[in-house]
């Protein structure tokens, strides 16, 4: 009893002779079919050079399309051929001329003989797959689909959408359950046979013909009337991409190849010739009976659909540059925004480094240029601190150094003085901790010693600028982790949202801060607040404090302002 | 765009090709070995000028990536080039003394080579100094990526432009000829890159990098641009708009991913910055045949007085595709 080979070629005919003489090698009858579209002269020279095997036979041409009969046909004659010719087959496996043997023949062979009476081929109701493309599941066998969708996409799509429209629906050949699966299978003699044999073959035949990709259901659903021990896996190993393509192995997959443990793989291509030459040609050890495990081969594919359909978030670049909403991640990781503390606290950012452990910057969007931590000019990633590099492109400026230190929270002053470009684009990211103190801008210039009327006229502004920015923060479409407090309520109690925040950043373990900033002496700022008022300039952002109550501000804050459990 | 801008576009493409072929006059055989062209070869179009010193390391490089047939176009030069390809049967030349800024920067000669002898090929366009890297480069022939891309019915494979300098100033090392340039220029900034789309071709403007980091920090909306579609499954109606930063059709432009995910790309590494740089800069300088009147150029000869080096505490150092996957700069996207 033995082993029965089909090989469906198109193309690569060099290839095909190896492995079809690979499997000769190992006492397996090879049927080849070989596609119509196929030059003759080609067909030819490809018969004439595999003409001394006495194992090999070729099958009657169909032509082949993809997701078209002809596959199903190609395959039916074959296994006819094969079954007619060759009586000590009990097992035919159906492979490609891509496909590549990956283990001893003889080790597939003991495997099959270990297990004579299972049909292995992958089979499951449209239902439970989730591999199907192009949203058409169930309907792929209850629409007709007589028009190619490779070459004649048009038609195929009007069709459909015809059917749709009319409520087409095919009846099913009774007693059948459509199933699918990889089109690679391994089916036994019995099994094969009362599928070719059917008295009720033409039914099903003219059935499958209008069904769309019928090589991944025809065998699929029928083996399921008559086999009495299906396995539903497939033999060869064969992976899909998110657009159903199969997934290519080259030579540098040789070590991972090797240890699946796969016995056939496809798809290879056709000139990674070390894998070739590794599977075909090295001399085979001891056999092995361990099961095929191809988890890793799966992780590595599956990744790659993963990055082809989702990405790293946060990546902007050449061949990633999402439509805006579309993003998956506004920026890579999480950062925080001050905005208020830097006037308030006169050693914040010091305060904020130590307390946090964060990489902590000044105000990354002020005029002159980006503050970055240690006031350094250039940092990860070659960032400059240029302003006009930076504005030129503020957006990208925020998105890549969020990329370039991820791994390492960022920490930055912002302030109704510094550039306002990216209000949305952190308003409407996740990843962004932004803590605001509104008001606090009018701190600056209650310590300077401008004009009262220039003064005025920036508080104006910077007011303005604030509640824009804040309107953004509140927005319905914010989705930054966003605390605001009016100033006059921050410095009562300081150190509850200082703690709250510090927790948030969370990268120490959670414990009660020891040691606060230095709050700024606000002695005489509500007389200055009430001044402003009397100018006629109305100063809200900041809450109410009244011109008598001098704030408590140069004493600390107690360093435990909490009960201490 | 509607059916108006459409027919705009395709009107642009075709004075594109019409005024490749009033070009294509200036061009003289020098060699030709385009009959060696076999159907599926892969083919690179190359433009240069007095690159004699560059060529022996450049053309090791392409063929063992596997690049089949080169075709070259050889802007006036007066060094012994020719000397070098004389006698390969994969190299064809071209010679004209043409104004390569009236010929948009060599895109019309090119492209007229392209029209003639790349159609239906796979086509590398880059220049002398430029190395086309891209995922599995140091596993698979540039065939494998070819071949997936025709499986998978993609035309046009980005590959940006990575600056790439010396550690020290750029003449302090010489560069003999056959030389890996990359021993010399192994570095490059990882990430300062500006991205935008540009509404009339689909395609990104990418900026950044040492060159606006060093010399366009005044004015970095001058900054050269960076994005680059050099590898092509050409056709006779494509076309080249500015050097191989955009294409027509426009379709061909749409190698980014915008509904999430990444698409497979490439780096080219730039590798100008080496010592032979400030002589060639000051040519170009009175030849005035760059871009935007050499701004480029003028902007260089202004910061090289100083010295200047490229080179900075974050600096990458260049250790292979792998790294620059990781770094976010090019994607493997679903190829594995």
């Amino acid at each position: 009893m033995t082993l029965g080979v089909i090989m469906l070629v198109h193309t690569d005919f060099q290839r095909a002779v190896q492995v079809a003489r690979h499997w000769v090698a190992a006492q397996c009858p090879v049927v080849i079919h070989v596609d119509a579209s196929v030059s003759r002269k080609a067909y030819r020279d490809f018969r004439a050079e595999l003409k001394s095997e006495e194992l090999i036979k070729f099958s009657k041409r169909h032509k082949c399309e993809w997701g078209m009969w002809g596959l199903v046909a190609a395959s039916q004659t074959a296994s006819e051929l094969m079954l007619d010719s060759f009586s000590d087959v009990r097992h035919v496996f159906l492979s490609s001329g891509s496909c590549l043997p990956l283990r001893p023949i003889a080790e597939l062979k003991a495997y099959l003989d270990a297990r004579p009476g299972t049909d292995f081929i992958e089979s499951a109701t449209t239902a439970d797959v989730p591999w199907t493309q192009g949203g058409l599941e169930a309907e792929r066998f209850t629409l007709r689909f007589p028009f190619s969708w490779k070459k004649k996409r048009f038609l195929f799509d009007r069709y459909v959408r015809l059917q749709r429209a009319v409520k087409f629906k095919r009846r099913i050949p009774k007693g059948l359950v459509p199933h699918m699966g990889s089109q690679w299978w391994c089916l036994t003699r019995k099994t094969l046979s009362s599928i070719l044999k059917d008295p009720d073959r033409p039914i099903y035949d003219r059935y499958f013909q209008k069904v769309w990709i019928p090589d991944e259901s025809y065998f699929q659903s029928l083996a399921r009337l008559y086999s009495t021990n299906i396995e539903s896996r497939s033999l060869t190993l064969s992976k899909f991409d998110h657009q159903g393509k199969p997934h290519i192995f080259y030579d540098d997959h040789l070590q991972l190849l090797r240890r699946s443990d796969c016995f056939v793989a496809r798809k290879i291509w056709s000139r990674a010739d070390r894998l070739y030459k590794a599977f075909l040609t090295e001399p085979v050890q001891e056999l092995c009976t361990s099961e095929p495990n191809p988890t890793k081969i799966d992780r590595l594919f599956a990744k790659a659909v993963e990055r082809r359909t989702i990405g790293r978030a946060g990546l902007y670049m050449q061949s990633r540059f999402l439509d805006r909403h579309w993003e998956n991640g506004v920026t890579a990781s999480p950062y925080s925004v001050f905005q208020g503390f830097e006037e308030l606290f006169e050693d914040f950012e010091p305060w904020l480094a130590k307390a946090s452990g964060c990489r902590v910057h000044g105000h990354l969007f002020a005029k002159d240029r980006a503050e970055f931590s240690g006031r350094q000019t250039v940092i990860n990633g070659a960032l400059s601190d240029n302003a006009n590099l930076r504005d030129s492109n503020p957006q990208a400026f925020l998105t890549n150094l969020i990329w370039n230190t991820r791994g390492e929270r960022q920490c930055f002053q912002y302030s109704p003085q510094d550039l306002q470009k990216n209000n949305w684009l952190m308003a409407k990211d996740p990843n962004a901790q932004i803590s605001v103190i509104s008001g606090s801008w009018a701190i600056r210039l209650f310590k300077s010693n401008r004009s009262f009327s220039d003064l005025r006229s920036e508080a104006a502004r910077l007011q303005k600028i604030e509640a824009d920015f804040l309107k953004a923060m509140r927005s319905p479409w914010s989705k930054a982790r966003v605390r605001i407090w009016t100033m006059a309520e921050f410095i009562e109690a300081p150190m509850e949202p200082l703690q709250t925040i510090i927790d948030e950043i969370g990268k120490h373990s959670p414990r009660r801060l020891s040691e606060a900033p230095r709050m700024t002496d606000l002695t005489g700022f509500g007389q200055f607040l009430q001044n402003l008022k009397n100018q006629g300039m109305h100063p809200y952002l900041m809450g109410d404090f009244s011109v008598t109550t001098e704030v408590n501000s140069n004493s600390k804050p107690a360093s435990r302002p909490y009960l201490v459990r | 765009m509607g059916l108006v801008g459409s027919y705009q576009m395709r009107l642009h493409r075709k004075r594109k090709i019409l005024r490749a072929w009033r070009k294509s006059s200036q061009l003289r055989c020098k060699q030709d070995n385009t009959g060696n062209i076999k159907p599926g070869d892969i083919l690179l179009v190359c433009t240069l000028r007095n690159e004699a010193v560059r060529m022996p390391y450049f053309l090791q490089y392409y063929r063992n990536l596997g690049v089949n047939h080169f075709l070259f176009v050889d802007n006036g030069s007066t060094d012994s080039v020719m000397d070098l390809f004389a006698g390969k049967s994969d190299i064809s030349v071209w010679y004209t003394n043409g104004s390569y800024k009236s010929a948009s920067f060599g895109v019309d000669w090119m492209n007229a080579l392209k029209r003639r002898y790349a159609h239906g090929h796979w086509t590398l366009v880059v220049d002398p100094d430029e190395f086309f890297i891209y995922p599995f480069c140091d596993s698979r022939p540039v065939r494998a990526l070819t071949d997936w891309l025709d499986t998978s019915a993609i035309r046009s494979f980005s590959a940006m432009l990575l600056d790439m300098y010396p550690k020290g100033q750029i003449d302090e090392f010489p560069y003999q000829a056959g030389q890996d340039p990359l021993e010399i220029t192994s570095w490059f900034d990882a990430g300062n890159y500006s991205i935008k789309k540009n509404p009339q071709y689909g395609n990104l403007w990418i900026q950044g990098g040492p060159r606006a980091r060093a010399f366009f920090q005044d004015n970095p909306q001058k900054a050269p641009a960076l994005n680059k579609i050099p590898l092509v499954k050409w056709d006779r109606n494509f076309a080249y708009v500015s050097s191989t930063h955009a294409l027509l059709p426009r379709g061909l432009n749409l190698v980014y991913e915008e509904w999430g995910g990444e698409k497979p790309s490439g780096i080219l590494l730039h590798t100008k910055f080496l010592n032979t740089f400030s002589h060639k800069a000051q040519e170009e300088l009175n030849r005035k045949q760059h871009y935007a009147n050499s701004i480029e150029y003028q902007a260089y000869a202004e910061t090289m007085k100083n010295q200047p080096d490229l080179w900075c505490k974050w600096s990458e150092k260049y250790i292979n595709w792998r790294q620059l996957e990781i770094l976010g700069l090019m994607s493997k996207g679903n190829w594995a």
